[in-house]
């Protein structure tokens, strides 16, 4: 049965929520369109990147640029491996109708030009993943113990070592890279990864100590008190408490070490020469072979840029809250 | 359950002293209770006695055995927080579980669900064991302190505040599920608190610390009716105990500020001048009283009204049990209960 009109709950309207003035309306719409805005500019020369590794030889330089056009893997193939150029006269068509060719054969093939072994950017990657990898890990590791001994222990003169610590980050790298290449010379670590790793580490010590101390200074020592009572030792209590709550703070700077030592550039290309050489270095070395490949470039520059893309991705949570840290109440 | 004894226990923190040759014994089942304002070093004895802190001097003895050199862990105590107790990254089960998983006990993981459960049980806190920390209220957090404490049975139960993090309805409920707890267990318990009535409600015995001293060890009774010192007498007691300058002259007291006259008896053993404690209850307004006075400001607190006399210069306060309608200047006539009068000499230290 219908309720009488007269009798159904009269709707106060100056207090529904859904009322929203034009002028509220439209600062919310601007605010949308200009972050839009802002991320389109932002984003112009990735974008242009992620085409160009995805255009043919031709398509990359013609002029007008072409915004439509089809994509291939002619970048990408032409990174990861070595070719030989094939003309007609020594049986192109021949080698194009061996059937145990694979996809990126027939790519290149129909360049004129015949797949004959990995390029040394495969080694290079491999290099890059291994030293960013490992001093990343060895530079949170050793990080996160000085931060708690600094955090929780009487250290004698903390202050002027947490400088000292600082400090080695006030020079440019650029600038010790001479002194360290003739160091490096000398004890034979000059183009090994080992160098490197070591390196890398120091480097994103400072920075992994000074992040880290934030975040353990932030834990109350009344956790690993309680621990100590409860029957564990101080590494236990360390272990079993303290670690876990700085899972947050770990993220962060494992994110911030790696993406210094995967993106470095100055050290490596001064301290490696082939052996031990890291990606960064090498995308531009291509340049001079043969011509401007520009769809190479671009393939390497995506390649490259994707690995760290996606741990930042994976960790973004921790690292909003990493970043934000101490300014919000958790 | 154990006895727990300190022994001239002095503690420095650079050049402030957090604690100044304190001695005391906690017996065995006892519930001991340190009164001090913040900064008294209740935390720090609590702190030495589970060896989070080496005293400078002195000795903890655990059943008579001195144990400077234990770690926390084989001292076998408990300490519940003032907050932050629960470790965050688990669950309440976890919480409880961990002192009997430590390393010195693993217990089998059976005989610990076992205790856990009878426990939670008695704190009725069953229905949380399956959440994490966070998710729990302040009263909850503190009972699952409490219970991870008891549930190993340690020799002495330390608890730092741990109701004062609560609000008044909440800490007035746990005060006596602990007492209750506590007689029931038979854990000797070392409890610091700078909430008076926590200290007289709970307390079978309490020792008033202050400024790193130990003032004063007695039953509540004796901390409330015969303070050793102005400072214990003030500390407790609620409204504050009155206290007058006084002096002795032909046989009487004179209460100099208020004008006020008191015959005396065998008063040899007291100075010319000195201090004249009168808590609030021992002030009564009776329409025939032999004082005069005029009415200041009354506070009803329900089952009582506290009510502030003005007599010539001074201010006297009277506890009167009710309700009763005061209004504001006027005449009032009261006695003075001459048996529990306090009387302190010029150091403030009880005659």
């Amino acid at each position: 049965m219908n309720t009488p009109k007269s009798k159904r709950p009269e709707v106060n309207y100056a207090t529904r929520v859904d009322k929203v003035t034009f002028k509220s309306k439209l600062t919310r719409n601007l605010k949308a369109i200009l972050t839009v805005i802002i991320a389109f500019i932002v984003l112009i020369p990735v974008f242009w990147m992620a085409a160009t590794s995805l255009k043919s030889r031709a398509d990359a330089v013609a002029a007008p640029p072409k915004v439509i056009f089809e994509p291939s893997m002619e970048g990408f193939i032409g990174l990861l491996t070595q070719r030989r150029q094939v003309t007609a006269a020594q049986g192109l068509e021949e080698i194009k109708q061996d059937p145990n060719l694979k996809w990126y054969d027939r790519v290149m093939l129909n360049r004129g030009q015949q797949i004959v072994g990995k390029s040394e950017y495969v080694g290079y990657l491999k290099n890059s993943a291994i030293t960013a990898g490992i001093s990343t890990i060895l530079s949170v590791l050793f990080g996160l113990f000085s931060a708690y001994a600094f955090s929780r222990f009487k250290v004698a003169g903390k202050g002027d070592l947490l400088f000292f610590i600082l400090s080695t980050r006030m020079l440019p790298p650029i600038v010790v890279t001479i002194p360290i290449f003739l160091l490096y010379r000398q004890l034979g670590l000059y183009d090994t990864t080992f160098g490197l790793i070591i390196l890398y580490t120091v480097f994103n010590l400072s920075f992994s100590v000074w992040l880290m101390q934030g975040f353990i200074d932030e834990i109350p020592r009344e956790y690993e008190e309680a621990a100590l009572v409860d029957g564990y030792s101080r590494l236990q209590a360390f272990f079993k408490i303290v670690l876990p709550q700085t899972i947050t703070g770990l993220a962060a700077t494992t994110v911030f070490c790696l993406i210094f030592a995967w993106n470095e550039y100055a050290f490596a290309v001064m301290l490696t020469a082939q052996k031990a050489r890291t990606a960064p270095p090498s995308i531009p070395s291509v340049l001079g072979t043969g011509g401007i490949e520009w769809a190479q470039i671009a393939a390497g520059a995506m390649g490259f840029l994707i690995p760290v893309a996606i741990v930042t991705f994976a960790l973004r949570n921790y690292l909003l809250r990493g970043v934000t840290f101490g300014a919000v109440r958790r | 359950m154990s006895e727990l004894t300190l022994q001239n226990i002095t503690k420095k923190f650079g050049a402030i002293t957090a604690l100044d040759d304190v001695s005391f014994t906690v017996k065995d089942n006892e519930f001991f209770v340190l009164l001090g304002p913040t900064g008294a070093g209740k935390s720090t004895t609590l702190r030495v006695v589970c060896g989070l802190e080496k005293p400078d001097s002195g000795h903890v003895l655990l059943d008579g055995v001195i144990c400077d050199d234990s770690t926390p862990a084989d001292r076998d105590v408990a300490i519940v927080f003032q907050q932050y107790s629960l470790y965050p990254t688990m669950t309440v089960y976890d919480n409880m579980a961990f002192p009997l998983r430590a390393p010195g006990r693993r217990l089998p993981e059976a005989e610990i669900r076992q205790k856990i459960e009878a426990a939670a049980e008695k704190l009725r806190i069953t229905h949380l064991l399956k959440r994490k920390t966070v998710q729990l209220s302040g009263g909850e957090m503190q009972r699952v302190s409490i219970g991870r404490a008891i549930v190993r049975r340690p020799r002495v139960f330390l608890m730092d505040e741990p109701l004062s993090n609560l609000d008044a309805k909440l800490r007035e409920a746990l005060r006596a599920e602990l007492k209750h707890l506590q007689k029931v267990e038979g854990v000797t318990t070392l409890f610091v608190t700078h909430d008076q009535i926590e200290a007289l409600t709970m307390a079978d015995r309490i020792g008033v610390l202050n400024r790193g001293r130990l003032i004063q060890v007695g039953t509540p009774e004796d901390i409330y009716d015969r303070p050793a010192n102005m400072y214990v007498a003030k500390l407790v007691g609620s409204p504050r105990i009155n206290l007058v300058s006084a002096e002795r002259v032909d046989g009487v007291f004179r209460l100099t500020e208020m004008g006020i006259e008191l015959p005396l008896e065998d008063s040899d053993h007291l100075p010319d001048h000195f201090t004249l404690g009168i808590r609030p209850e021992d002030v009564h307004l009776n329409p025939e009283g032999k004082f005069s006075g005029e009415i200041g400001i009354t506070e009803p607190l329900g089952v009582e009204t506290v009510v502030h006399i003005h007599s010539q210069e001074g201010e006297i306060v009277s506890l009167a049990s009710g309700l009763i309608q005061l209004n504001f200047g006027e005449p009032v006539r009261f006695d003075i209960n001459r048996d529990h009068l306090h009387f302190f000499n010029s150091q403030g230290d009880r005659i």
